[in-house]
């Protein structure tokens, strides 16, 4: 018997550390081997304890808290499962992987993200060797683009495309690089990828370095991932011990290098150009284009640039074929998106599915959900380049063009849920605030622009407002659309701009009325208590700073508006849930 | 600037330098591994990077304060790391903030007085699922209210008094 505990940045912040090391202890001297894997993607349930015996999953232990340990090794050394049952996962929460259909995640949480040989035996590099052995560099690129697989940083370009532009390209020396900047607030799924997986994305490299005809590659991670980064350095090591990497490879002609490079923190560098500046060791500004990065890219040699998940999909393309990746999917979108879902969401994680299921079939399906059962408002998709969808629009077909069309974009893949709680005003002023600190400074109308944006809507949610400020807005999105540079940029207005086209009612009741419906914005709250909900304990009396409540003891009390400085310090303290928010 | 009233130790950086030759060791990276040395990048350290690497000390500077990841004053013992990403934000992060903040008597890139905290908001952590989220050093707290960050910090400020 084996027992494997799921070891991402989110499990062991969950304390999957601390659950191993207790584990460890009460199974000393026992046979029952303790292993690790990377994130199997069900971070509301963290830590996760599986139960295996050889490859067969026998029992999936959730929530795994150290004082539980003991009993747990107990039951695990007398073979009594049936005192595990309390700790199963429930089969409610198991509907969460079975209705998601997995390709650049298929190994994720199921094999030690440490060990090549898990890798290999369990099909690791056959794609490589596939390739490297019975396939031209043109025959890798034409299967890629039977596969229809796109650019799954964001954009959605088609990743032969690239491949044959760079292959094309004039020069000998070319470059391939990795993008795991992954910047977007909301998103972590290239951090899943390295952490559980990495020689899937070294893999997809490879092949994609043979196709191009690089013999250096380089993966740019965000310097925030500091385990991806440790897992990644080792997978690489053990891959050039095995004679993955290195030169020669498998025995062949092709030879190729890998470098890690972490990033130092900065947004923009993950549009390419900006990150081709940063490996050169610059300021990440970008670069105009064209020349692409295909043509003069790293070093202005041909580089080609792809996001982690696109890598991911690669060797499980070579394997399977082109036309196996294709079948899933709408006309225009091909194959499967990776998506982390969080927010208001009843079980938040990695999520994986063909394209064309809607958005409510993964927010109630495998999501289940809105938390605490309140109502659902909004899901916002593509971070800050993104938008916020409504209620209404809750069919929408996940690909491309129609999430397009909604005036969100498909991203890299965050998927933040908002229930009604979340003002939508607060929530554009929120990604002005993130694109006006990460903006380059480059161009004028990106920098001063969103600036003027941020105050603006700043100046809203504060009951500030003043007529003629959405018009204003709508025209200051415009002029940065088509004035930046680059693409943090052009898409900083969308945020903006959908929910101004999707909830302008709450632009006007802030502005008009000076009032928050979603009851978020703090400067436009009135509070108050509820008489009948009052116990008149006191406790509210008490804690304001202000003196701002009174009341008898045993008496509904009051709050004098004129004097409340709206600190929410009443609410928090009472207990009967008696002061409310207008 | 005069850049020679830090006095730091710039003998440290000798490996630094030594590593970097051939090894197309580039500006951020001697800069990362720099911090790594000092806990952040002093003035004159700046300085004789610039030199060592035969970039102006502009350039240095200006790569320095392009990339939110170095520092150039000194931290607290403590570095708080805030996540305000999207899904921090959805589930109150601010609330997190104004209690570290109240607690602490500092603002956002300030460090107590003892030099024991340092409280920095970040983008994003990527541990979504159980925001909102705090690093403290190398460790990650989740699913925090007000309430339990101001106990998190206790706890540490009456480990360090002990």
């Amino acid at each position: 018997m084996r027992i494997v505990i799921g070891e991402g940045s989110c499990g062991i912040a969950a304390g999957a550390g601390k659950v191993h090391t207790k584990l460890s202890s009460y199974l000393v001297n026992s046979d029952i081997e303790i292993g690790i894997a990377g994130c199997i993607g069900m971070c509301f349930l963290e830590p996760i304890v599986d139960i295996y015996d050889g490859k067969k999953l026998l029992k999936r232990l959730v929530k795994v808290k150290e004082e539980d340990t003991e009993n747990i090794a107990v039951s695990l050394r007398n073979n009594d499962f049936e005192a595990l049952k309390k700790y199963e996962i429930s089969t409610e929460d198991s509907v969460f992987l079975e209705k998601q259909t997995r390709i650049a995640l298929r190994r994720c949480g199921l094999i030690d993200p440490e060990s090549i040989d898990a890798y290999t035996s369990d099909g690791g590099y056959s794609a490589l060797k596939k390739a490297l052995t019975s396939m031209s560099p043109e025959e890798v690129i034409e299967e890629i683009k039977i596969s229809g697989l796109a650019g799954r940083g964001g954009a959605g370009f088609p990743t032969w495309f690239k491949w044959n532009a760079a292959r094309n390209s004039e020069g000998t020396e070319k470059y391939l690089i990795c993008n795991a900047d992954e910047g977007d607030p909301g998103a972590f799924m290239d951090r899943a990828v390295i952490e559980s997986d990495p020689h899937a994305l070294i893999e997809g490299m490879l092949i994609g370095a043979y196709a191009i005809g690089a013999k250096n590659a380089f993966v740019y991670v965000r310097a925030e991932y500091p385990l991806a980064i440790i897992r990644l350095q080792k997978a690489i090591n053990e891959a050039m011990e095995k004679g993955f990497l290195g030169n020669n490879i498998l025995g062949t002609s092709f030879s190729c290098f890998l470098k890690i490079k972490a990033g130092a923190g900065a947004f923009v560098c993950g549009e390419e150009t900006a990150l081709i500046e940063s490996l050169e060791g610059k300021r990440g500004m970008p670069r105009l284009k064209p020349p692409f990065p295909a043509e003069k890219g790293y070093e202005n040699k041909p580089s080609n640039i792809n996001n982690v998940e696109t890598f991911a999909n690669v060797a499980w393309i070579i394997e399977n074929g082109g036309k196996a990746f294709s079948s899933m999917g709408t006309e225009n979108s091909k194959g499967t998106k990776v998506f982390a879902l969080t927010g208001k969401i009843k079980r938040g994680g990695l999520v994986e599915i063909p394209m064309g299921l809607t958005l409510r079939e993964v927010i109630y399906d495998i999501g289940g959900g809105i938390r605490d059962d309140k109502e659902f408002k909004a899901v916002q998709l593509g971070g800050p380049s993104g938008g916020c969808i409504p209620k209404e629009l809750l069919d929408t077909v996940i690909d491309y063009k129609a999430l397009n069309a909604t005036g969100a974009i498909m991203g890299s893949g965050g998927m933040v849920v908002m229930d009604e709680g979340t003002c939508m005003v607060n929530m554009a002023r929120f990604f002005l605030d993130f694109t006006t600190k990460e903006s380059c400074g480059k161009c004028v109308h990106c920098r001063i622009g969103t600036k003027r944006m941020f105050e603006i809507l700043t100046r809203i949610t504060e009951g500030n407002g003043k007529d003629g400020d959405i018009e204003l807005l709508e025209e200051l999105c415009d002029g940065i659309r088509s004035g930046a540079l680059c693409g943090l940029g052009q898409t900083a207005p969308n945020p903006v701009l959908t929910t101004i086209k999707y909830f302008r009612h709450e632009y006007e009741a802030h502005i008009n009325e000076k009032k928050c419906p979603a009851g978020e914005c703090a400067a436009l709250r009135t509070y108050h208590i509820n008489e009948e909900k009052c116990k008149g304990c006191t406790l509210c009396a008490k804690k304001c700073p202000v003196n701002a409540i009174s009341g008898k003891v045993k008496e509904a009390h009051i709050i004098d508006i004129t004097k409340c400085i709206k600190c929410g310090q009443c609410k928090e303290v009472c207990r009967f849930d008696a002061v409310e928010i207008k | 600037m005069c850049g020679h009233c830090c006095n730091s130790d710039l003998s440290l950086l000798t490996e630094v330098f030594n590593d970097m030759n051939g090894n197309g060791d580039n500006l951020i990276s001697v800069l990362q591994k720099a911090q790594d040395i000092y806990g952040y990048l002093p003035t004159d350290v700046l300085y004789e990077i610039a030199e060592k690497t035969g970039n102006s000390p502009a350039k240095v500077m200006g790569v320095a304060t392009f990339y939110t990841q170095f520092r150039l004053k000194k931290v607290g013992k403590y570095l708080i790391l805030l996540c305000k990403g999207t899904a921090c934000h959805v589930n109150g992060a601010d609330s997190i903030e104004k209690a570290i903040c109240e607690e602490l008597k500092i603002q956002d890139g300030d460090t107590t007085e003892d030099g024991l905290f340092s409280l920095k908001t970040v983008a994003c952590l990527g541990c979504c699922s159980l925001s909102p989220v705090m690093m403290i050093n190398e460790d990650t707290y989740g699913s925090l209210t007000p309430a339990k960050t101001v106990e998190i910090l206790r706890e540490i400020r009456g480990r360090e008094a002990k």
